[in-house]
């Protein structure tokens, strides 16, 4: 279809999917502000994984993802009680935990190199495009690959997650104290989101690597937060920039013949920056703009004020009293004679009726206080 | 126990150990400025810059890896900066985006050389995630040993002003000293160790060299200067145990090794160190605990002598037993130490206060009583609200801290519920002609 061939369309949907599901619970790892937690899971659970192949000695996928998520749990548990003792910051907890736990992730796949056939190469980057070729197969009928069932149904349980718990996790996330006060308990809810992040991190593994997940579960937040406030909307764009840089980044990934998940985690860091640079009120350009449109206001009411002494005013003196360049004069007094409150008369300006009008209905001292 | 140390494994042994020390001295800044996982971010985004080097030179060379790396990483920081300072988003998802979409350029850019470039250097990039000690050269050791000179070197030369840098930025740049500079200097450094790291650790160990020493350091000291000596004592042995270590079993990486040894070092420095540890914490609140109950004991009795007004008969155990529900057997043992200390005379049938011992229950009474009539007449509680919050006070109040609530109160000499607030003895004769004075 479209030229695209099948595995072509299956790397487009299982990057779709990994998209969505991390990008549903990564708001939240925004908003609580422990978009690293994210991280150090995504690499302390290879222990788990080591673990879980030891034991069956194969690669068990339910097994895998249980053992993966118990290790991020006891990650976020680690940290949690590192925090509590109060002798190490958080940031600081969470980075010696994670690296501990990889260390011995590491150490085990190394010393049993020869009983787990585990690349941890494969974990960091994944190798999207070989997810067409592992497929499941029951009674001789190939029913799709496997990237399908393992991603499809946590895509499922993620919006399971914030469908049922929605009010609790908005609550916990922007007021723990109230939440507490409600009954809902937010350690309860943390731990619930971070073993779903556990869970969505492992389950993506095989298919697209730690560091797409990682990718996907900050960045496309926190662009969709630099829209909007309100979280609904917020989930659905970030939901939306999600699928957008799998997208994109398939394409490069194609096009360039390189790392398809590489180059989809760069996809989602060119949105952030698009979305850092023209975002209509966080954006820098928006920043910008509001700043200058400021200054330019303010330079506005300074001229209406000196002019309610003198009715008409020389530009040459305004522009020496003030010591403003000629653009930036010129600025000022484009903004009044477009609202119309002075006008233009040979070499200099001139208060019109309406703006003798407004300088007397605002009042001269609320002008005069925001001199001041 | 057979230990070769071999030609390779001097060099690794080296590389790692200057590592660590470096690693652990550089890591206390990361620390202390609340940016651990800034190292993190930069360990990530030094990996396009390496690659681009790469590309640029066509060579696996470690000096132009390094300017790589710089470039990249100090791009990487100035972009968390930017995005921190400029937007609603916090720091934590800054460096994740920088981590995350950097390394993602990075790994973009190493399976397109990979693929583009045949000549067998694919073995020198894809080490830089694990790292691979055992590959160290003498050339790279040296390597490592002019940028330890040259970090070691530049945090000696700025110390006062990296100090400021970590404690009181504001102040620092008040002072007139070029903080953001210094930030960017700090930053340079970071990147300087990673790229030492990666050949050693790989990138996600490197973060634990900066992270775990600082960590281990803080516990043991409040000083700086003795932080910054343990951090890089402590990374270089956990380093140096780690390496031999992992020598011994031969399938065992040096990079994972050391930090555990390290994360060890963590765990016990957490638990024991003094002050700050977790066991001294502990053993102090006890020695707090056994001081309460000694103090109410000799406060009991003193009660109830006093209740009877009859300085000459003293509660036996039993009558002490109705005051607090305690056990025998757990009276006994509290008082056992007064008894040593030439408080307490226990007989058979009495518990009797000795002369030291009276003052001190006096003492006590003094600090509850006073502390009772304070919360009635300056805070206005009702007195039949002020006993509890007294019995807690009365063991944490301070002598110094009684005698100005005294003077606070004119000297007083009974409390909220009528009863004698004991006189000081001794040294306290003046304030008492004082009292009386006032009368």
């Amino acid at each position: 279809m479209w030229g695209l061939e099948p595995s072509h369309w299956t790397v487009l949907i299982v990057g779709a999917l990994v998209a969505t599901s991390c990008a549903l619970l990564g708001v939240f790892l925004v908003l609580r502000k422990v978009a690293m937690l994210g991280d150090a899971i995504s690499h302390a659970v290879l222990p788990g994984i080591a673990i879980a192949f030891l034991i069956s000695g194969d690669r068990a996928p339910l097994l895998m993802i249980f053992g993966a998520a118990a290790v991020g749990v006891l990650t976020v548990f680690l940290v949690g009680i590192l925090n509590r003792t109060r002798r190490l910051k958080e940031d600081a907890s969470i980075g010696v935990v994670f690296p501990a736990l990889f260390s011995i992730g590491v150490i085990l796949v190394s010393y049993f190199a020869g009983k787990i056939d585990l690349d941890p190469d494969c974990i960091i980057f994944g190798e999207i495009l070989l997810s067409h070729l592992d497929r499941i197969v029951i009674g001789g009928v190939d029913i799709g690959p496997k990237a399908y069932y393992v991603c499809g149904p946590i895509l499922a349980l993620n919006i399971l997650l914030i469908g049922t718990l929605y009010k609790e996790l908005k609550v916990t996330s922007f007021d723990p104290a109230l939440a507490a006060s409600l009954g809902i308990s937010p350690t309860l809810i943390h731990y619930l989101l971070m073993s779903q992040v556990s869970i969505t991190v492992v389950g993506s593994f095989e298919s697209v690597g730690a560091i797409l997940v990682v990718a996907m579960l900050v960045v496309p937040p926190a662009a969709a937060y630099l829209f909007t406030h309100r979280l609904w909307t917020m989930i659905l764009l970030s939901v939306g920039f999600g699928i957008l840089s799998s997208t994109i980044g398939f394409f490069i990934g194609w096009w360039k013949n390189c790392s398809m998940a590489g180059s989809m985690a760069a996809a989602a860091g060119g949105v952030f920056v698009l979305a850092f640079l023209f975002a209509p009120q966080q954006g820098l350009f928006a920043r910008i703009w509001v700043r200058k449109n400021l200054r330019t206001r303010f330079r506005s009411q300074l001229i209406l004020l000196h002019l309610q002494d003198e009715v008409a005013v020389q530009l040459e003196i305004l522009r020496k009293r003030f010591g403003w360049s000629q653009r930036r004069l010129d600025n000022a007094i484009q903004r009044l004679v477009r609202q119309g409150l002075v006008e233009r008369i040979d070499q200099g300006v001139k208060l019109t009726s309406s703006g003798l009008a407004q300088l007397e209905a605002s009042g001269t001292e609320s002008l005069s206080h925001r001199v001041e | 126990m057979y230990l070769a140390i071999s030609y390779t494994f001097q060099n690794v042994l080296l590389g790692t150990t200057l590592l660590g020390v470096v690693g652990g001295v550089l890591g206390c800044f990361a620390l202390l400025r609340k940016q651990s996982l800034l190292g993190d971010a930069l360990a990530h985004a030094s990996l396009p810059g390496v690659c681009l080097a790469f590309l640029w030179m066509g060579t696996k060379d470690t000096y132009s890896f390094l300017i790589g790396a710089i470039f990249t990483g100090v791009l990487g920081s100035l972009f968390v900066l930017g995005v921190v300072r400029g937007t609603r988003i916090k720091e934590d998802s800054a460096i994740g985006i920088v981590l995350s979409v950097f390394f993602g350029v990075g790994v973009v850019l190493l399976t397109w050389i990979e693929k583009n470039h045949q000549s067998g250097n694919q073995s020198g990039l894809s080490h830089i995630l694990y790292g691979q000690a055992a590959t160290l050269m003498e050339r790279d050791v040296w390597i490592f040993v002019i940028a330890g000179v040259i970090i070691l070197g530049t945090i000696f030369l700025f110390y006062k002003e990296l100090k400021l840098l970590c404690f009181d930025r504001e102040y620092g740049k008040s002072l007139g000293y070029p903080m953001a500079a210094l930030e960017i200097l700090v930053t340079c450094l970071l990147v300087i160790t990673v790229v030492i790291g990666l050949q050693t650790v790989g990138v996600i160990l490197i973060i634990a060299s900066l992270i775990t020493p600082a960590a281990c350091a803080r516990q043991w000291t409040d000083r700086f200067s003795w932080m910054l000596l343990l951090a890089g004592l402590i990374g270089g042995l956990s380093s140096v145990a780690g390496t031999f270590v992992s020598e011994q079993f031969h399938r065992i990486p040096t990079g994972p090794t050391i930090v555990l040894v390290s994360s060890s070092v963590l765990i016990i420095s957490i638990l024991f160190a003094p002050q700050r540890g977790i066991l001294w914490s502990w053993l102090q609140s006890a020695s707090f605990r056994r001081r309460i109950r000694e103090e109410n004991l000799l406060k009991d009795i003193y009660g109830w002598v006093e209740k009877r007004n009859d300085w000459s008969r003293w509660p036996s155990l039993s009558n002490l037993m109705g005051v607090r529900g305690q056990s025998g057997i757990k009276i006994k043992k509290i008082a056992r130490p007064l008894e040593h200390g030439g408080l307490l005379l226990v007989t058979e049938k009495a518990m009797k206060l000795t002369e030291k011992g009276l003052e001190e229950a006096e003492r006590i009474v003094r600090k509850h009583r006073i502390w009772e009539l304070y919360l009635a007449r300056r805070l206005d509680l009702p007195p039949d609200h002020v006993h509890r919050d007294a019995e807690a006070m009365e063991h944490a109040l301070s002598d110094e801290a009684l005698a100005e609530f005294e003077e606070l109160l004119g000297y007083p000499k009974f409390d909220p519920h009528g009863q004698p607030i004991p006189a000081r003895r001794g040294s306290s004769s003046k304030a008492e002609s004082k009292a009386t004075g006032g009368v």
